[in-house]
């Protein structure tokens, strides 16, 4: 008997969504275990924070969105966005925290025709040999933001730089892209291990560090790591000595539990970023109050990208009416970037990836006495990645 | 090569070495003498991080956190051995691995309740956040310096405990044969509480005493798991002594193939090889020690005698 009702729930399961009006379904890839959960988890209130102020509405149509977990690995990750293409079906795939995954990802969205859009990850590939007509990011290239990190190692008058950076995609472009910039003399480099047991006590690298006579260090850290990262530079009793320099580490993920623990060798410290939660456009100051009203913290690079990606969804949606089917309208209305973006108005390059500008942040207590960053100035204007002249669309 | 770099890098092997025995003893005794493979034990490494973190953090004092942590850690081995482990010893491996997987799966889903998908960090005292001149011209954190300190009085408190005490007596004659123990009229399984709950606090130990240095986060205990693994395996399951050996020769070969691999290697590939082949042949360089000393000692290096 059991078996029986089983099967017919099943069936009948099976059965039903052909018969409705289409839903705008988008499906979102993040992490949403593992130390990394923290990153998903804000990324997934910024979605659910645009939903509702767009009614969940776009383009007279219902929008339903399905998070998945791809677990900090690119295997889950590809496996989840297969599910996402094949069984349910999206119109859209979007997340992506990670490069790898995203490069793991990209053939099982793109090759069926699908929308693909990274509201993080930022592979050079991504930019250049890969870039395919469905794809759009709301983030940036990878190495466009530690290419305006180096022009500012260059201005303070930094000699000898030492990089760490993790072993993975992202980790690669970060330090290639500081290395194209910077004029001096790198003393030297460590990647270490990333991933799912990734190395989190920098012992030997520091001591490295130490013995290298650098005059600053730069460093790519996001989530956990950075924290732990800040955490062991003091211990080691660099601070003060060779100053740090870092690209998507020192952010709203890691500042309130550095804070918590009263690590005050950050403050002060610089970043580049093409965003920071005082940046003044109406978009940026909606979201960044609305997303404080809500959930009692402030947003992170990564919240506002997938905030963005919303809009940029909705953009297309808008413009085809509801008519799903539309591909063509709907990537014409995206290539546009006409909707309104945290970052202010901004155009498209050829392969789909932002030209922005990049600014300098630095670490500094709020008028609540919160620790944030806040924009010092702007290294590049209207930026485009270098990878763009060799997409082929 | 500096000789000051070396002697820093020789420390920071040791102090990984160390806290990679406070895990592996506990894996070992647990394996060697109830036979019970226990994959969920570094979820104890993160409760005790989490735990230490949120009393410290409560009382403003990392010993108090340290102190409190440790009798917390005791309970939660113990009420783990006595509601789930107890009822395993008898089942055979697989239904171990499965049912102590649950574990790490039920640890992990409370954490994350309790304290949610951030991590917990804390600083550590002034006292403790300097650096100390060992020797002239190597300045070194003095918390690794604790660290390492902790870690070699605990190990010599073991071995005082299991050579030189009635109960560590009692361990042995439990390893050999547990049921002519029992025989003898001696209470076998409070005997294997509390040699499970001494595994438990052990690990606990290592947890609180990495969480300053990194934090208290989900999964960080999967992450080590392994390394012990390959660590009582090299020692030979079921020695105290093996694992601390082996410990410290992992702890020393992970962290000065971090330190200079890439530079050996750049002797003999180009440098943009050798700057991509050395974190992933760093990597690996534990895995390839335990096949190289697995061929030749099948058994680990000093596999009891009792069987």
């Amino acid at each position: 008997m059991k078996r029986i009702v089983v099967a017919v729930a099943l069936a009948a399961m099976l059965a039903t969504p052909a018969a409705f009006a289409r839903n705008v379904k988008i499906g979102f890839v993040t992490t949403l275990t593992t130390g990394a959960a923290v990153i998903g988890r804000d990324m997934q209130d910024a979605v659910n924070l645009a939903l509702e102020q767009i009614g969940g509405k776009m383009g007279g149509l219902d929008v339903d969105v399905i998070f998945e977990d791809d677990g900090f690995k690119p295997e889950i990750g590809k496996q989840k966005t297969d599910k996402l293409v094949k069984s349910d079906d999206v119109d859209f795939v979007a997340g992506y925290i990670w490069s790898n995954v995203l490069l793991a990802s990209r053939k099982s969205a793109l090759d069926a025709g699908k929308f693909m859009i990274s509201s993080n990850a930022g592979a050079s590939q991504m930019a250049g040999k890969f870039c395919n007509k469905n794809f759009f990011s709301t983030s940036w290239e990878n190495s466009q933001t530690p290419m305006a990190l180096g022009e500012v190692l260059n201005r303070k008058g930094v000699k000898k730089l030492y990089i760490m950076v993790p072993n993975y995609a992202a980790g690669k472009n970060m330090a290639t892209g500081v290395e194209r910039t910077f004029k001096g003399e790198i003393v030297g480099k460590d990647m270490t291990k990333w991933g799912k047991s990734a190395q989190l006590d920098f012992s030997a690298e520091l001591s490295k560090v130490k013995a290298s006579g650098a005059d600053a260090l730069f460093i790519f850290y996001p989530g956990k790591a950075g924290g732990a990262f800040i955490k062991q530079y003091e211990q080691a009793g660099l601070v003060g000595k060779i100053p740090l320099y870092s690209v998507f580490t020192v952010d709203s993920i890691s500042l309130p539990k550095l804070q918590k623990g009263n690590l005050k060798g950050v403050l002060g410290s610089q970043s580049a970023s093409f965003w920071s939660p005082d940046l003044d456009t109406p978009q940026n100051r909606k979201f960044v109050s609305s997303f404080k009203a809500k959930y009692g913290r402030y947003p992170s690079f990564y919240a506002a990208q997938s905030y963005d990606t919303i809009f940029l969804i909705k953009s297309a949606v808008d413009a085809v009416k509801g008519n799903l089917d539309d591909m063509d309208g709907m990537r014409a209305a995206m290539e546009k970037a006409d909707f309104p973006s945290v970052r202010g108005k901004f155009r498209y390059g050829r392969n789909h990836f932002p030209i922005q500008n990049f600014y300098l942040l630095q670490v500094e207590p709020d008028a609540d006495g919160v620790w944030t960053t806040k924009i010092v100035e702007t290294i590049y204007k209207d930026h485009q990645d270098i990878y763009a002249s060799k997409c082929k669309l | 090569m500096n000789s000051t770099l070396v002697i820093s890098q020789l420390l920071n092997g040791l102090q990984l070495g160390v806290l990679l025995f406070l895990l592996a003893a506990g894996l070992t005794l647990v394996l060697g003498i109830m036979n019970f493979v226990n994959l969920a034990h570094g979820s104890f490494y993160m409760v005790g991080a989490y735990l230490c973190a949120t009393f410290t953090l409560w009382l403003d004092s990392f010993l108090l956190g340290l102190l409190l942590a440790i009798p917390a850690m005791l309970l939660v081995g113990v009420v783990t051995e006595l509601l789930v482990v107890r009822h395993l010893y008898r089942r055979d491996h697989l239904d171990q691995v499965l049912a102590s997987f649950g574990l790490i799966l039920v640890f992990d889903s409370t954490v994350h309740m309790v304290w949610g998908p951030a991590g917990l960090t804390f600083v550590l005292p002034a006292v403790l956040n300097g650096q100390v001149t060992v020797f002239p011209g190597v300045e070194f954190p003095v918390y690794r310096l604790l660290i390492i300190a902790v870690g070699l009085l605990v190990a010599l408190g073991l071995y005082l405990l299991v050579a030189r005490t009635r109960v560590g007596m009692l361990i042995r004659a439990g390893a050999a044969n547990p049921v002519m123990v029992g025989a003898l009229g001696v209470d076998i399984k409070t005997l294997f509480t509390l040699v499970f709950a001494l595994g438990a606090v052990l690990a606990g130990i290592a947890g609180m005493l990495i969480a300053p240095i990194t934090e208290a986060s989900i999964g960080m205990g999967k992450d080590i798991l392994i390394i012990t693994l390959v660590v009582i395996i090299i020692g030979g399951i079921g020695s105290i002594r093996g694992s601390f050996i082996a410990a410290m020769v992992v702890g020393l070969i992970d962290t000065l193939g971090r330190s200079y691999l890439d530079d050996l290697l750049k002797l003999v590939l180009s440098n943009q090889a050798a700057e991509t082949s050395a974190p992933a042949i760093s990597s690996m360089l534990i895995y390839i020690l335990m096949a190289v000393i697995l061929y030749f000692r099948p058994e680990g290096l000093f596999p009891p005698r009792s069987r």
